[in-house]
């Protein structure tokens, strides 16, 4: 691929309100967002009135026209939202910062997201209405868990892997959970026999394979390499990312109920793309962020980027393989979705920037390559991948 | 005939929104006759499901809703406990299938399994139509074929 990211855009600063249980933020989505833009400013060392750019996902309420106002920034010069998906959007939305810095629109854009479940409604609880919808939410099929639910259930029917496979994936976020302060479920010790022991939400997903849902906001401002190398003296750069969908894809989220591959995480078509512009392939990343709606997303979404096959699966997804520092492949080292805070996946981003940066509380050692994948069976899905210097040389 | 006892989830919860001029409205229409209808091209002959305006394999717009079989089989299913609105509470666990039919492959129709909700369910197997009649429309539910009515 001749034309590429790679490169060409860096991350200068992340930031993150508190995060709370859903309906316990003390304050409004609007002043959550702007702590975190705040915090993320502060922590790249330069003035929130200097971003020009502000880009956000899944809808978000909080424009940048009221950011940019609020914020009393010089000028505006970049607003985009990443389309659909929910929180398969965030790394697309790194994707749309980072395309506007090499493309010479903006110089200090900000990635957003603010999430007030408590101000604004739940998605567990359902979505409003919309054309052809009756086909599906007439028979009861509407909440997430509800709509993904059969594609797991055929993957596992079509691959034979032990459906126990999910477990490991929800006890590793509760793991790294435990050490990062940050966490809403910080004090929570999940055991296998507590995960085993858990409520039914929809087969083949218990209460642990979901998300939490949470109030806060996450950040992540992007600028130029030239910038971000006289800000830190170790910048962190976009080295390729991607975004899309396959033919007929979509699904049941979208009413389309005919698509020719139905048991997928839905990234068999961007992850050939993303390693290609990265110039690496699997084998070369040193730590994974994947969105967990529901921890069987995860196990397709890594399948399909070739970190496991659906041969090795079962003995791949083990806690000891997917844990900080040591494990064959730490996943989610923060406490992702499932433990630290669901900010609709922003939050994973902000963690693969602090894995190249050292700072992370679960931290890999010498991690040079950082992986998101955002937002398994939703389209378009995204995915980022963050790297340093010397993974760049 | 079916009645309010015999429903799957409780009337009223996610009545069918539906009108003459909604994409979806020849389905549920075909339903009330206990036939079920799926959109077909008319230049191409294939069909595509949910309906749109435009047909996704040759792009004609001349479009109308052929009948399938009402025997099908189980590609996917979901077994749903939690109730997502308190009004559910009495009715999970439920059964949702994605069935098959002859006639349309690839097309996968969404319904609920009649029966024990807590009995196995196994993909590949057979299930028939069942018409479970609303005041104002008609839900196309499964039952294991076989099965007394």
């Amino acid at each position: 691929m001749s034309r590429s990211i790679k490169g060409k855009a860096a991350v200068i600063g992340v930031g993150e309100s508190d995060y709370y249980r859903h309906g316990h933020a003390p304050k409004r989505e609007f002043e959550l967002t702007v702590d975190a833009i705040l915090n993320a400013a502060n922590d790249a060392g330069i003035s929130p009135k200097s971003i020009d750019g502000f880009v956000s996902f899944a809808d978000d309420r909080n424009t940048p026209t009221r950011l940019a106002n609020a914020l009393g920034i010089d000028e505006l010069r970049w607003s985009t939202m990443q389309w659909g998906g929910g929180g398969a959007g965030g790394s697309g939305a790194v994707q749309q910062a980072a395309a506007a810095i090499a493309a010479g629109f903006a110089e200090t854009v900000v990635v957003y997201r603010g999430l007030n479940q408590g101000e604004f409604g739940r998605y567990g609880a359902g979505r409003s209405r919309r054309a052809n919808d009756s086909l599906r939410v007439a028979y009861g099929m509407l909440s997430p868990a509800q709509l993904f639910a059969p594609k797991m259930m055929r993957f596992l029917y079509e691959t034979g892997i032990d459906p126990a496979v999910q477990e490991a994936v929800s006890l590793a976020s509760y793991h790294h959970a435990r050490t990062n302060p940050r966490a809403v479920m910080h004090d929570h010790k999940l055991t296998p026999e507590r995960y085993r022991e858990s409520r039914w939400i929809v087969e083949p997903w218990r209460l642990y394979d979901c998300c939490q849902e949470n109030d806060g906001a996450a950040a992540l401002i992007l600028s130029s390499p030239e910038r971000a190398r006289e800000l830190s003296d170790r910048p962190v750069y976009v080295m390729a990312a991607a975004q899309g969908a396959a033919h007929r894809a979509g699904g049941f989220l979208d009413y389309i109920y005919d698509g020719p591959d139905q048991p997928t995480s839905e990234f068999k078509t961007t992850a050939p793309r993303l390693f290609e512009m990265a110039g690496i392939g699997p084998a070369d990343v040193d730590v994974v962020q994947a969105y967990e709606n529901f921890t069987g997303g995860v196990v397709m979404s890594l399948i399909e980027h070739g970190f496991s096959s659906v041969e090795e699966a079962d003995s791949f997804f083990r806690l000891e393989n997917l844990i900080a520092p040591s494990g064959r492949l730490p996943l989610n080292t923060s406490g992702g979705n499932i433990a630290e805070a669901y900010i609709h996946g922003l939050e994973l981003n902000v963690e693969a920037v602090r894995q190249i940066r050292a700072t992370a509380t679960n931290q890999v050692p010498d991690a040079q390559v950082s992986f998101v994948a955002s937002g398994p069976m939703v389209t378009p899905v995204t995915s980022v991948i963050f790297c340093s210097e010397e993974a760049l040389a | 005939m079916t009645t309010a006892a015999d429903y799957i989830l409780p009337a009223g919860v996610f009545p069918v929104l539906s009108a003459p001029g909604d994409l979806d409205w020849p389905h549920w229409e075909a339903a009330r006759r206990e036939v079920i209808a799926i959109q077909q091209c008319t230049a191409c002959q294939r069909f595509q499901w949910g309906p749109e305006v435009m047909c996704h394999h040759c792009l004609s717009s001349e479009l109308t809703f052929a009948p399938v079989s009402t025997t099908g089989r189980i590609y996917s299913w979901e077994r749903v406990w939690h109730p997502i609105r308190a009004e559910l509470a009495p009715a999970c666990p439920y059964v949702t299938v994605l069935v098959e039919v002859p006639e349309a492959p690839g097309v996968l129709l969404i319904g609920n399994l009649v029966g024990d909700p807590r009995e196995p369910v196994t993909i590949g197997s057979a299930v028939e139509a069942v018409f479970e009649h609303h005041e104002d429309y008609t839900l196309v539910q499964w039952r294991r074929a076989g099965e007394a009515s």
